[in-house]
């Protein structure tokens, strides 16, 4: 289903594909053995047969621009953009949890009001705008870290990886967590107004317990749901934060390939990530059924 | 302090939604002010040289001045019109497919729902910027036109999905029953009955999704697939100064602080749209 979308998608951008192989003011001849040498001279029915069996063999094919193997060259970059969204989420949810909950339970305070006026901003200020004057602060001014840039031996060099990422790492954290404190904070809301809260305390429990014991289970399941929409999206939305940092990701190979009408590329680095994007999806369903057992039981019917 | 008495704390809520609608139509209104200012005057000419290269601000220049030497205050007033358009231009194109795409899926045979249901959730899988981008390429060299085309575009799978839901839900109620009864034709269901009941939730949608567009459009300018030099999208600008940031990093602190303003203004203008557009409340008031 996703591969058909993908390939109208692309087949809908006008320009054939051979145009990237044949320089300007090529002659009809070349232009032609171009179109018989990419394959868009075929008719359509065998043009999308085709690229269904590359993809079920894993062939992405190779590129127009580099002649590399596209396959290879998204190996090499995931290696850049799974640790960035995977520790940028990580941080995220490490920052919006607690002050998602702390934020509704104390939301008559001045510091929940302040932490629900600040996810408001968050969710205002463009990734790459958090970028740059973090790029400003502590590379420009404090020279804490690198402006941007990846080592080029890769993880070889471990502690420089991280120090390249750490910048990246922070901006994603600072935007995300926005978003996901407030989709806390309103399933801590939910939690606080539930009767099952309100039967706990009457039997005896403290606060802190009760909401422990059974707010955090309750509050998750659709928590969990929003993660695994925002870990995709990190996921694809790299891009941005990619160019600002000038990261070798995933992010960059797209931007690169779409200024370049590379196709193999293009459609090779959409494949990928819709395949993470769906794997994401499969396992944020998989930890809803294990926290909530209600869910396992309509399996039939459940419908992200 | 203590727990506030319930009409009280009614009342705090209503007092404080209608300060962030204010506050909402305040600042969109101040960009729709500046941008129609700018249609008729500037303090420099936007595109000539109004002072020494990269000057830091000053009285003469609020904001500095850019690697050439224009006065950035000047572009970032340029900005807001450009990022009202590209907006206001989105958000119309995206409301006309998605609206119709939406309420043709909800009315549809279940098969063609079904399919076209999966479509709007696989495109919504990708961010708008991702799917902007897809569309920019596709329509070739970038232009002001391609990417609210572009961004229209990406958002219309939004309002398709939301439109539908919305639908369906008005389509369960009595009332389209009986007029089915009372024999309206379909069109006239949906511009009578369907339209006017899901359009509070839709305008508050718009107005999200105006904040987003205006987000996503300077993604877009920023990694160079935006509106053309000549147009100052604030993204754009906020791209220059990222290139010029060791040896003047102001220059990217107010072009991202106007871009805030009008998103923040965006988003409470939605969250007090909400509460107007809620009829019990309207009836209560």
């Amino acid at each position: 289903m996703a591969s058909i979308v993908l390939f109208v998608l692309l087949r809908l951008l006008p320009g054939d594909p051979a145009n990237a192989l044949v320089s300007v003011g090529a002659d009809p001849a070349q232009i032609e053995a171009a179109r018989r040498q990419v394959g868009s001279d075929l008719p359509l029915a065998q043009q999308f047969l085709q690229f269904l069996t590359s993809l079920a063999r894993l062939d992405l094919g190779t590129s127009f621009v580099s002649r590399t193997s596209v396959l290879q060259e998204i190996l090499a970059r995931l290696a850049v953009t799974v640790p960035l969204t995977l520790l940028s989420f990580m941080l995220a949810v490490l920052i919006a949890v607690p002050l998602g909950i702390l934020s509704a339970v104390k939301a008559e305070r001045w510091f929940g009001a302040l932490i629900s006026v600040i996810s408001q901003l968050g969710i205002a200020i463009p990734v790459f705008w958090v970028g740059i004057l973090l790029v400003t602060l502590f590379a420009v001014n404090l020279r804490l870290f690198p402006s941007g840039g990846f080592p080029p031996q890769g993880w070889a060099a471990p502690f420089e990886a991280l120090r390249a990422l750490f910048l990246p790492i922070v901006t994603i954290a600072v935007v995300m967590s926005a978003s996901l404190l407030r989709y806390v904070r309103s399933a801590t809301q939910d939690v606080l107004g539930s009767d099952y809260l309100r039967t706990a305390r009457a039997l005896g429990s403290g606060f802190a317990e009760a909401l422990i014991r059974h707010g955090i289970r309750n509050g998750a399941v659709p928590v969990v749901s929003i993660l695994g929409i925002e870990l995709a999206t990190t996921l694809l939305g790299a891009v941005v934060v990619e160019r600002v940092f000038t990261l070798p990701g995933l992010g960059s190979m797209l931007l690169l390939a779409i200024e370049q009408r590379d196709y193999p590329n293009i459609q090779g680095v959409l494949f990928i990530s819709t395949l993470l994007v769906l794997l994401i999806g499969f396992f944020a369903d998989l930890a809803q059924r294990w926290i909530d057992p209600r869910l396992r039981e309509k399996l039939g019917n459940i419908r992200r | 302090m203590t727990v506030l008495a319930e009409p009280q704390a009614e009342r705090t809520r209503r007092t404080r939604r209608s300060l962030t609608f204010s506050i909402g139509l305040i600042l969109v209104g101040l960009h729709l002010a500046v941008a129609l200012l700018t249609l008729v005057w500037t303090p420099y000419d936007p595109t000539g040289m109004a002072g020494g290269r990269l000057e830091a601000p000053s009285w003469a220049h609020p904001a500095g001045t850019d690697r050439l030497g224009r006065d950035l205050f000047t572009q970032i007033m340029i900005g807001s019109r450009i990022a009202l358009v590209v907006g206001a231009g989105a958000v119309a194109i995206a409301a006309a497919i998605g609206v119709t795409l939406g309420v043709l899926a909800a009315f549809a045979t279940r098969y063609l729902d079904d399919a076209l249901a999966a479509t709007f959730d696989i495109l919504i899988a990708f961010p708008t910027l991702l799917l902007a981008m897809l569309v920019v390429a596709a329509t070739g060299n970038a232009s002001l036109l391609s990417a609210i085309l572009a961004l229209g575009i990406a958002i219309s799978a939004i309002v398709a999905r939301l439109t539908r839901i919305l639908v369906k839900r008005v389509l369960a109620m009595d009332y389209i029953t009986a007029a089915r009864t009372a024999g309206s034709s379909w069109p006239s269901i949906v511009f009578r009955h369907v339209l006017p009941n899901i359009w509070p939730t839709l305008s508050v949608n718009f107005a999200l999704q105006f904040g987003l567009a205006v987000i996503a459009e300077a993604s877009l300018s920023y990694l160079g697939l935006g509106a053309p030099p000549p147009n100052a999208s604030w993204g754009r600008l906020l791209q220059e100064a990222q290139g010029t940031v060791y040896t003047a990093p102001f220059g990217a602190v107010a072009p991202g602080l106007a871009l805030v303003s009008l998103v923040i203004g965006m988003n409470l203008l939605a969250d007090g749209l909400r509460d107007i557009g809620d009829p019990t409340r309207r009836r209560a008031r």
